[in-house]
């Protein structure tokens, strides 16, 4: 499997490894996949008052690309408010990370736990009104 | 010292290709399946070796399948090719080789009706009745050059009309490749076989270049190697070879081609002058430039061979894969040739690195031995 | 190849340099040795034909077969492809049902599973947990028109050894041919044909020091085990395998099984504390799982599940070290190894699996240095796991509701 510098270099050293709280009401968890499937990525943002990601940490059981994909996932929303994070599509990280088609999966699960997260977090704000149907799907 | 003039049997591995085979034995010696980066040098390998047959073919690498030779080519030719199809009528030429006449009867077998086309006192494949007999066949089978008398067959109108009756055609070009400039496209064909130990490759080595468009079925399963064509590890080494043989025989085929005739042309003309009642077979047709065909009236073939091999002079009386039997060559029997002076047929077929010298002591040696021989027969008369 | 560290023999191993040197002397036009051996009208024909049959007998000797029994193939999956179909097809007269196991290699499968696109039926079982076959369900998945059972002698991917003697023994009370797929075994473990009860036994040359594309099929001659031929042509090898013989790689065949057979003895030891070593060396970390038999294996193969870490992160972790997941033939795909599912593993364990194949140029210092990567690595992979920190925290993850993907 060839893979590109960009997705050797976050699976080399990932950022943002580790994990938050997950009782803390400004702290929204995301898990998506599943050990069956080979790939399990946990996202975790923290949001601070104004509605901005100010800080995301994750973990992943998976191959090179589904940790790289979460590793690059975490950096992006940093500073993003969580529209502005949702508006992250798997095309995007796919790209950056120069994904071979058979990995394109590992991009859709980062999407989708960027979605599971804000799910998260929104429903512990009490805000279900904005929920979205993908997040409902894979939280 | 040993003189080699059977190159259409095998030929001997170039130094420059063993050179490039060395690698893959031992220091890059990884699985191509492997993930790791042994298997990937491995892989990358076969990928330049498949594009160098590829060119040397003008084919794209993709239509590229090797195997392990050219027997097993041409079985996968025929025997691939019709998995997909009932019974139907296939067409081959009276002159092919052993492993697409087997392959054919193999078919025959299963209930396919196998017709074998005649040729002309030259070699040449007749055109009327392949003609008449295209309609209603579905495959034909008809060698580029023949591995005997060296005679190409001017395929691409053949391929053409069997494309227009909706018939596939495979072609042996075993021995042509290396030899004569070959377009896989141009010659219209769907399915050409090669071998690498034809044109100074390592033995165990072959390809067959298909029309990707084709249904092929596999001869040998497991494992999915070759685009799921071909099962079992890649031989490596010998494909590396393959493809640096390849490579050679593309950037030298013009130089080749200019020496070997030369060579050929002294052999004839020196044996003409030398041996006044030779016969040269299908001289006046389009050959390889390497390849004789020839009798000496009397002189039975089998006896001239073992005469000259005892004198160091390597040749061959026919095909390789039939010099085990007393049959006489099945192709020269096809151009009419009497049994008696088939009997008498030897093969020389040059090499580049054949030399005048040696050419001029093998028919100095074919003199010696023939007078000799004829002397006992003469003196067993009186 | 400067640091990469080579563990993963099974895949496939270099050529010896011995077996190199001699092959050398079969290819170029210096020695005089190139020729055809179907040539028989002159002299570097016979030369090539002697070297073929010199050969032959190596080969014949590493198993006590007579050289007569010995067929050149292409490879062990050509020999597997050759025994199977050519004795289905021989043989459907007589009846139209196969046995193999779920586990054989994917030559023995497909193969198998062509028969069953030409009307023959084949039953798969299932090996026991340790990889074994169970010979009662072998007994009594045999019927009236069984006419073969093909069962590999050593697994490519956990390695362990069937019992070949005793299910050659029913085999042949029971009137069926026996098929053994030996590509994983021959040097490594002794085979004797004149006790074993095997009618049909495939080999390979590049898993034993000699080259790819280059292989052998055992045919016993008493009592006579007939074929259909798979490959037509020009009559080669008694009509049963038609095509030039490559004869610098029969050469070199023969030569690496005369080298197995002197040096195995001694070499399995070496190879076997070597493994010793390092499964000592990996048993220290937690959950860890072995796959397969540890009694009843080759000494060099060691397969290990590293529960709560991925596979294919774990190879590109351990880049530096030449090892599989899975088997060399189906690591191309994404799917967890199917041997491993077989002996009932889970999804997330067969993944997880890492197959180390020691071999006759592995050091002590390669071993030493394989374990203290797989221990850094696996820390950093379990530091990187939410799976891991849910097992720390005594989670029970298969009372998770995964999402589906």
């Amino acid at each position: 499997m060839a893979y590109s510098d960009k997705v050797i270099d976050h699976y080399e050293n990932p950022r943002n490894v580790g994990a938050f709280d997950k009782e803390e009401q400004n702290v929204g968890t995301g898990m998506v996949g599943a050990p069956a499937c080979g790939d399990v990525m946990r996202l975790q943002i923290k949001v601070n008052e104004q509605g901005v990601i100010e800080d995301a940490r994750f973990k992943t059981y998976g191959c090179g690309s589904a940790i790289a994909s979460s590793s690059l996932v975490t950096e992006w929303v940093k500073g993003k408010t969580l529209d502005e994070a949702l508006a992250i599509k798997n095309a995007d990280i796919a790209e950056e990370l120069a994904l071979p088609p058979v990995k394109i999966h590992c991009s859709v699960l980062a999407e989708d736990a960027i979605r599971a997260a804000i799910d998260d977090y929104r429903t512990k704000q009490g805000d279900d009104s904005s929920e979205t149907d993908e997040g409902r799907k894979s939280a | 010292m040993t003189v080699y003039f059977d190159h259409n049997a095998t030929t001997p591995l170039d130094g420059r290709v063993l050179a490039a085979m060395l690698p893959y034995l031992q220091g890059a010696f990884g699985n191509p399946s492997s993930p790791h980066r042994l298997g990937r040098l491995a892989r990358e390998a076969v990928g330049r070796a498949r594009e160098q047959v590829a060119a040397l073919v003008g084919a794209h690498p993709s239509q590229v399948l090797f195997t392990s030779g050219g027997t097993e080519a041409n079985n996968l030719a025929l025997k691939g090719v019709t998995a997909s199809f009932g019974a139907g009528r296939l067409l081959i030429s009276a002159i092919e080789h052993a492993s697409v006449m087997a392959s054919a009867r193999s078919l025959a077998g299963n209930g396919w009706q196998v017709d074998q086309l005649s040729v002309d006192h030259l070699g040449r494949l007749a055109r009327e009745p392949y003609v008449a007999a295209i309609a209603d066949s579905r495959l034909v089978s008809v060698m580029l050059a023949n591995n005997e008398t060296g005679v190409v067959q001017d395929i691409a109108p053949l391929a053409e009309l069997a494309r227009q009756s909706g018939a596939l055609f495979h072609t042996d070009a075993v021995q042509a490749v290396g030899k004569m400039a070959i377009d896989f496209a141009a010659t219209g064909a769907h399915l050409m076989s090669l071998s690498a130990h034809k044109l100074y490759g390592p033995k165990g080595i072959g390809a067959l270049v298909r029309d990707k468009a084709l249904s092929l079925a596999p001869l040998i399963h497991g494992g999915g190697q070759e685009f799921g064509l071909r099962g079992g590890t890649e031989n490596v080494a010998a494909i590396v070879g393959f493809g640096a043989a390849a490579e050679l025989a593309c950037s030298e085929l013009v130089a080749r081609r200019e020496r070997l005739l030369f060579l050929r042309n002294l052999l004839e003309a020196r044996l003409s002058a030398q041996i006044p009642d030779v016969v040269l077979f299908a001289q006046e047709a389009l050959r390889l430039p390497n390849t004789l065909f020839m009798a000496i009236p009397a002189i039975e073939g089998q006896t001239l061979v073992l005469e000259l091999d005892r004198r160091g002079f390597e040749l061959g009386s026919g095909a390789a894969c039939g010099s085990n039997s007393d049959v006489p060559s099945h192709v020269l029997a096809a151009m009419g040739v009497e049994v008696t002076l088939a009997r008498c047929a030897v093969r020389v077929s040059l090499g580049v690195m054949n030399t005048e010298q040696e050419i001029e002591a093998l028919v100095a040696a074919m003199k010696e031995v023939a007078s000799q021989l004829r002397g006992v027969a003469a003196a067993a008369w009186a | 190849m400067s640091k990469t560290i080579y563990l993963d023999y099974s895949a496939t191993t270099p050529v010896d340099p011995r077996v190199a040197e001699k092959m050398c002397r079969y290819l170029t036009a210096e020695y005089g040795l190139f020729g055809n051996p179907a040539s028989r009208s002159h002299s570097f024909g016979w030369a090539a034909e002697e070297a073929v049959e010199e050969a032959r007998q190596q080969v014949a000797a590493l198993i006590n077969a007579d050289p007569k029994e010995i067929v050149w193939t292409s490879g062990a999956t050509e020999s597997d492809n050759l025994a199977i179909k050519g004795a289905a097809h021989f043989y459907a007269k007589k009846g139209k049902h196969l046995i193999t196991l779920t586990t054989e290699h994917k030559a023995v499968l497909d193969t198998c599973r062509q028969l069953e696109r030409d009307g023959f039926e084949v039953t798969y079982l299932d090996p026991r947990p340790d990889g074994l076959v169970d010979l009662d369900r072998l007994a009594a998945a045999i019927r009236p028109d069984t006419i073969l059972v093909s069962i590999m002698h050593v697994n490519n991917e956990i390695g362990v050894i069937q019992d070949i003697d005793a299910i050659g023994q029913l085999t042949r009370s029971k009137g069926v041919l026996f098929h053994v797929d030996a590509a994983q075994s021959a040097g490594k473990v002794p085979i004797d044909v004149t006790t074993s009860q095997v009618d049909l036994m495939s080999f390979s040359a590049h898993k034993c020091y000699g080259p790819k594309g280059m292989g052998a099929l055992y045919v016993r001659r008493k009592p006579r085990v007939r074929l259909e031929a798979q490959m037509h042509g020009g009559g080669h090898e008694r009509g049963l395998r038609s095509g030039t013989l490559p004869v610098h790689q029969i050469v070199g065949m023969g030569e690496a099984f005369r080298l197995a057979r002197e040096e195995m003895a001694s070499e399995n030891e070496r190879v076997r504390s070597l493994r010793d070593r390092l499964l000592a060396g990996v048993s220290g970390i937690e959950e860890v799982y072995i796959n397969g038999d540890m009694e009843r294996r080759v000494p060099h193969n060691l397969n290990v599940s590293f529960n709560f870490v991925e596979g294919e992160s774990l190879m590109m972790a351990l880049k530096e070290l030449a090892v599989s997941s899975g088997s060399a033939c189906t690591s191309a795909s994404l799917e967890p190894s199917y041997v491993l599912r077989a002996l009932g593993r889970s999804d997330e364990l067969a993944h997880s699996s890492i197959r180390f194949t020691i071999g006759r140029f592995t050091t002590e210092t390669e071993v030493d240095r394989a374990i203290e990567l797989i221990h850094e690595k696996i820390a950093k992979l379990r530091e990187l796991s939410p799976l891991w920190e849910m097992f720390k925290e005594g989670i029970d993850l298969d009372n998770v509701k995964w999402a589906a993907h």
